[in-house]
C-alpha cells in the first residue's frame, strides 16, 4: 500500500497554546487536513486563527499537544511548506524577479533553475512586464502576485495563507481569489487559509472551520459541496449565498456569549 | 529641474544679500579692517593666497574624509556586531553614547601625546567624533526589520549568514546614510577643532584649523575669513557629496530618496 496516501498532510492532535502571561490561545484543538484539501479557518479576532499557522510551520512551538506536517515535526517539514503573510512582504531593494526568487536563492538552487522556475511563475501570475520593476511601483494586488509567486517558486506541497487579500480592495480580491483556486487546480497543493471574508472562505475552500475565542476552540465545521472548477459566476448563485448565510449564523454565535 | 534653478538662484540672492549688508555695515559703522574685513579684502586675500589655501583645505579635507571613512567602517562592523544580540548592545551601547559625550577638546591634548602631531592626530579625532551616529543609525536599521520577513527568511531556513546579509544589512542601508549625513558634517568639524590643538608637525604648512590659529595669531583677519569661507565650503562638499551617493544607491527602491527627487 502506498503510504503516501494515507498519511495526512497535516495531523494536530490536543494542541494548547499558552503565552508567558497565562492567556490559553488554542485549547486542546485537533484537526487533520488530507492531502489536497482546502480548508478555510474563521474566527472572530483574538481566536488564535494565525497562531495555528505560526505552530504549523514551526514558527512558534505550541504548550502541549503534537503537530505532523507530512508525517514530521514542522520545523523537519519547512522544506514542503510556503507561508503567505497578511502583507505582501517583499524586500524592497529587490526588483520582482529577485523578489520571486529569494527562496529559491536561500535554499541554494542553481542559477539555472532559477531562470528557468522565475521565467515561468512571472507568466502564471501575469508579471512579465514589471519583472524589473521594484515593488514601490506596484498596486497592493500586484504586490500580492509577486508574494503568491515567490511562495509557489519553491513548489510547496502545503501553503499556509494568513489573511493574504484583507488589505486589498474587493476586485483585486475577488480577481486573487479566482486565480488561487486556478493556480491550485494546476498545482494541487493543500492549503490551510485565515481569513476574515465568509464569502472568501466559501468561494475557496473544501471545507471550513469557525473558531470560538477565549480559549481558541472549533465551533462548527462546514463541508462545501460546490462544484469545480469554480467560477466568478459561482458567487450569484443560490447555493453559494445559503452556504454564506450558515457560516455567518455561526460565526455570529461565536461572539453572542 | 526648473523648480530647483529657482531654489538655487534664490539661495544665492541671500548670499548676495548678505555681502551688500556686511559692506555696508563696515560704512555706517566704520569698522577697522583688523576687526572686520570688508567682503573684497576677503576675496583678495582669497585670490593672492590661493594654493596655501588649497593645501590647507586639502589637508582638512583627507583628514575629515579618512576619519569619516574609517568611521563607516568601524561603524558598520560594530553595528553588525550589535544586531546579533540584546546583550551585547546592553553591554557596550552606553560606550557608544560615552564617544559622542567626551569633550572632544578635553582628549585631543592625550591624541596628540599618543600618536604625535600632525595628520594621523587630527584624523583619529575626526573619527572618533563621527563614529558614534553611524554606530546608533545602522544599529537601529539592522534590528528594526519587520518580523514577518523574519519568519519569511526562517521558512526558507535561512543561515544567520543569509539573515545578516539578505535582510538585515540591505535593510539598514538608508539608517546607514542617515549616519553618515549626520557624521559627515562632525568630521569635518572634528578635524578642524583637531588641528586647533594637534595642528602641524612642520611650521607653516597645516589644514584649515592651523592655519585659522596661525592667521588669527597674524592679525591677518581678511586670510582668517577666507579659511572660515573654505571650512564652510568644505563642510558643504562632504554634505552634498554623502547625498549624492545617498541618491545613488536608494533612489531606485527607498521611499525617502524618491521623496527628495519630488520636492
Amino acid at each position: 500500500m502506498n503510504m503516501e496516501a494515507v498519511v495526512p498532510e497535516i495531523e494536530i492532535s490536543g494542541l494548547t497554546k499558552r503565552y508567558g502571561n497565562g492567556r490559553t490561545i488554542l485549547d486542546a484543538l485537533s484537526l487533520t487536513v488530507p492531502k489536497a484539501e482546502f480548508v478555510s479557518i474563521l474566527g472572530p479576532s483574538g481566536c488564535g486563527k494565525s497562531t495555528i499557522l505560526k505552530l504549523i510551520s514551526g514558527l512558534t512551538a505550541p504548550t502541549s499537544g503534537a503537530i505532523r506536517v507530512e508525517g514530521m515535526t514542522p520545523l523537519n517539514a519547512r522544506e514542503t511548506i510556503s507561508y503567505i503573510f497578511q502583507d505582501a512582504t517583499l524586500l524592497p531593494w529587490r526588483t520582482v524577479k529577485n523578489n520571486i526568487a529569494l527562496g529559491l536563492e536561500l535554499e541554494g538552487a542553481s542559477t539555472e533553475r532559477r531562470e528557468k522556475k522565475v521565467a515561468a511563475l512571472l507568466d502564471l501570475v501575469g508579471l512579465g512586464h514589471v519583472a524589473h520593476a521594484y515593488p514601490r511601483e506596484l498596486s497592493g494586488g500586484m504586490k500580492m502576485r509577486v508574494s503568491i509567486a515567490r511562495a509557489l517558486a519553491t513548489s510547496p506541497r502545503l501553503l499556509l495563507l494568513d489573511e493574504p487579500f484583507a488589505a486589498l480592495d474587493e476586485m483585486s480580491r475577488d480577481r486573487l481569489n479566482e486565480e488561487i483556486l486556478h493556480l491550485r487546480e494546476e498545482q494541487n497543493w493543500t492549503a490551510v487559509f485565515v481569513t476574515h471574508s465568509v464569502s472568501e472562505a466559501v468561494f475557496l475552500s473544501d471545507r471550513i472551520i469557525v473558531l470560538a475565542p477565549n480559549p481558541g476552540r472549533i465551533h462548527a465545521v462546514f463541508p462545501v459541496f460546490l462544484p469545480a472548477p469554480r467560477k466568478a459566476a459561482l458567487r450569484t448563485s443560490p447555493e453559494f449565498d445559503e452556504l454564506v448565510a450558515k457560516v455567518s449564523h455561526a460565526l455570529r454565535e461565536t461572539t453572542a456569549a | 529641474m526648473k523648480k530647483q534653478a529657482i531654489a538655487a538662484f534664490n539661495a544665492l540672492a541671500v548670499f548676495g544679500a548678505l555681502l551688500i549688508l556686511w559692506q555696508i555695515v563696515i560704512w555706517i559703522f566704520h569698522v577697522q579692517p583688523y576687526m572686520l574685513p570688508p567682503p573684497g579684502a576677503v576675496a583678495r586675500a582669497v585670490g593672492a593666497r590661493f594654493p596655501s589655501l588649497l593645501t590647507s583645505l586639502a589637508i582638512t579635507a583627507i583628514e575629515s574624509a579618512g576619519g569619516l571613512a574609517a568611521s563607516v567602517v568601524f561603524g558598520t562592523l560594530i553595528a553588525l556586531v550589535f544586531a546579533q544580540s540584546r546583550w551585547v548592545r546592553k553591554m557596550f551601547y552606553p560606550y557608544t553614547l560615552l564617544l559622542q559625550t567626551v569633550p572632544i577638546i578635553a582628549i585631543a591634548p592625550l591624541i596628540l601625546m599618543w600618536v604625535g602631531a600632525g595628520t594621523p592626530a587630527v584624523t583619529l579625532i575626526a573619527f572618533i567624533i563621527s563614529l558614534a551616529p553611524i554606530i546608533a543609525n545602522t544599529t537601529q536599521g539592522l534590528i528594526s526589520v519587520d518580523e514577518n520577513l523574519v519568519h519569511l527568511f526562517l521558512m526558507h531556513n535561512a543561515s544567520r549568514g543569509q539573515l545578516l546579509f539578505k535582510l538585515r544589512l540591505p535593510h539598514a542601508v538608508p539608517s546607514l546614510f542617515v549616519g553618515i549625513r549626520i557624521a559627515s558634517g562632525i568630521a569635518v568639524i572634528g578635524a578642524i577643532t583637531g588641528e586647533l590643538y594637534a595642528g602641524s608637525s612642520s611650521v607653516g604648512q597645516g589644514g584649515l584649523g592651523y592655519s585659522i590659529l596661525y592667521a588669527s595669531s597674524q592679525l591677518q583677519t581678511d586670510y582668517l575669513f577666507a579659511l572660515v569661507f573654505a571650512a564652510t565650503v568644505l563642510g558643504f562638499s562632504f554634505f552634498f557629496l554623502v547625498m549624492f551617493f545617498e541618491w545613488y544607491f536608494l533612489h531606485r527602491w527607498h521611499e525617502s530618496a524618491r521623496a527628495q527627487e519630488m520636492e
